[in-house]
């Protein structure tokens, strides 16, 4: 009984960093985020975002929302080290984008869940990068469109 | 129908950068454990160095602190017409030229690139180029805000 024979599931599971690895299709490891009302107060403090709607039910609600939302800027931000850690450098993000298509409710009283997964959706040979789409969703609902990154590969 | 009141002769401004703003590791590691990011290049110096990188590392969505400090200028501008409240984030992309790393000194020109009413609601789309102060690029940070009419007017 061979090792190589033993664990060929495992040795997909563990990413090498390398282009040749990152086969269209290539799911990255799946996260799954725990938010409170500390950790928006969190991000709003090293981000200097401190619009209220993230911090204060009352003004939340009086703007129509139907409670403290998470910044989507947190949101992208999680789902982005989903992609910086697969990548093995954050350095080696080359970009990122997404549309915020709902918000991330964050009630006083419970963790919001946000859960991230990814996989690789492009290639590109000459400059090895891949492309990766992630798909963030929190209560049943994407609260992110067409997330992207182009990521560059050993 | 009421709409919000947001100037769109304020497209096509640019906003020239008005000093440097030097990077801290402190700001790096606090951005990194707001977004759950553990790597160790954003934590630690020689982890950072053995990566090829001067010092910490910023997470890929970072620059948009500096992005937004300086886009204020013009979102607080009360001149823009542009209430806070009832904004919110409809789309973001950051293109890196490269990586943002602790101890880098960066400039930030905001460039207004789109301020369109549209049923009432406004969408802005302003572009932020980071350079440090040689002019050497290190990210394009592109933000559309949606500025929301109220319920009862929308």
């Amino acid at each position: 009984m061979s090792t190589a024979g033993q664990a060929p599931d495992a040795l997909e599971d563990v990413f090498d960093g390398t282009f040749e690895a990152a086969h269209l299709g290539r799911e990255l490891p799946a996260a799954r985020y725990e938010l409170s009302r500390e950790d928006l107060r969190a991000y709003a403090e090293a981000s200097g975002d401190r619009n209220p709607i993230h911090l204060d039910e009352a003004t939340a609600r009086a703007v129509g929302l139907p409670d403290v939302i998470a910044h989507g800027m947190l949101t992208m931000g999680l789902a982005g080290t989903v992609v910086a850690d697969w990548a093995g450098d954050p350095g080696a993000v080359l970009a990122y984008g997404t549309k915020f298509t709902a918000p991330v409710v964050v009630p006083a009283a419970a963790e919001a869940v946000l859960e991230v997964t990814g996989s690789v959706v492009g290639r590109d040979e000459a400059a090895r990068t891949v492309e990766v789409e992630l798909v963030a969703t929190s209560a049943g609902t994407r609260v992110l469109g067409r997330a992207r990154a182009v990521v560059r590969l050993r | 129908m009421a709409t919000v009141s947001v100037d769109e002769s304020f497209q096509g401004r640019v906003y020239p950068a008005s000093g440097a703003s030097t990077v801290s590791a402190d700001a790096v590691r606090a951005f990194a454990r707001a977004v759950r990011a553990v790597h160790p290049a954003h934590h630690d110096a020689a982890a950072a160095r053995a990566l090829g990188h001067a010092d910490v590392v910023a997470p890929p969505t970072f620059a948009v602190t500096l992005a937004q400090a300086a886009e204020a200028r013009f979102i607080t501008d009360p001149a823009a017409g542009i209430d806070f409240s009832r904004v919110v984030h409809g789309e973001q992309r950051f293109s890196h030229h490269a990586p943002i790393v602790a101890g880098d000194e960066l400039t930030a020109e905001v460039h207004v690139d789109r301020v369109r009413v549209v049923r009432g609601n406004a969408m802005v789309t302003t572009r932020t180029e980071l350079a440090r102060t040689g002019g050497t690029p290190v990210c394009t940070a592109t933000s559309t805000l949606v500025v929301r009419a109220a319920e009862d007017d929308a």
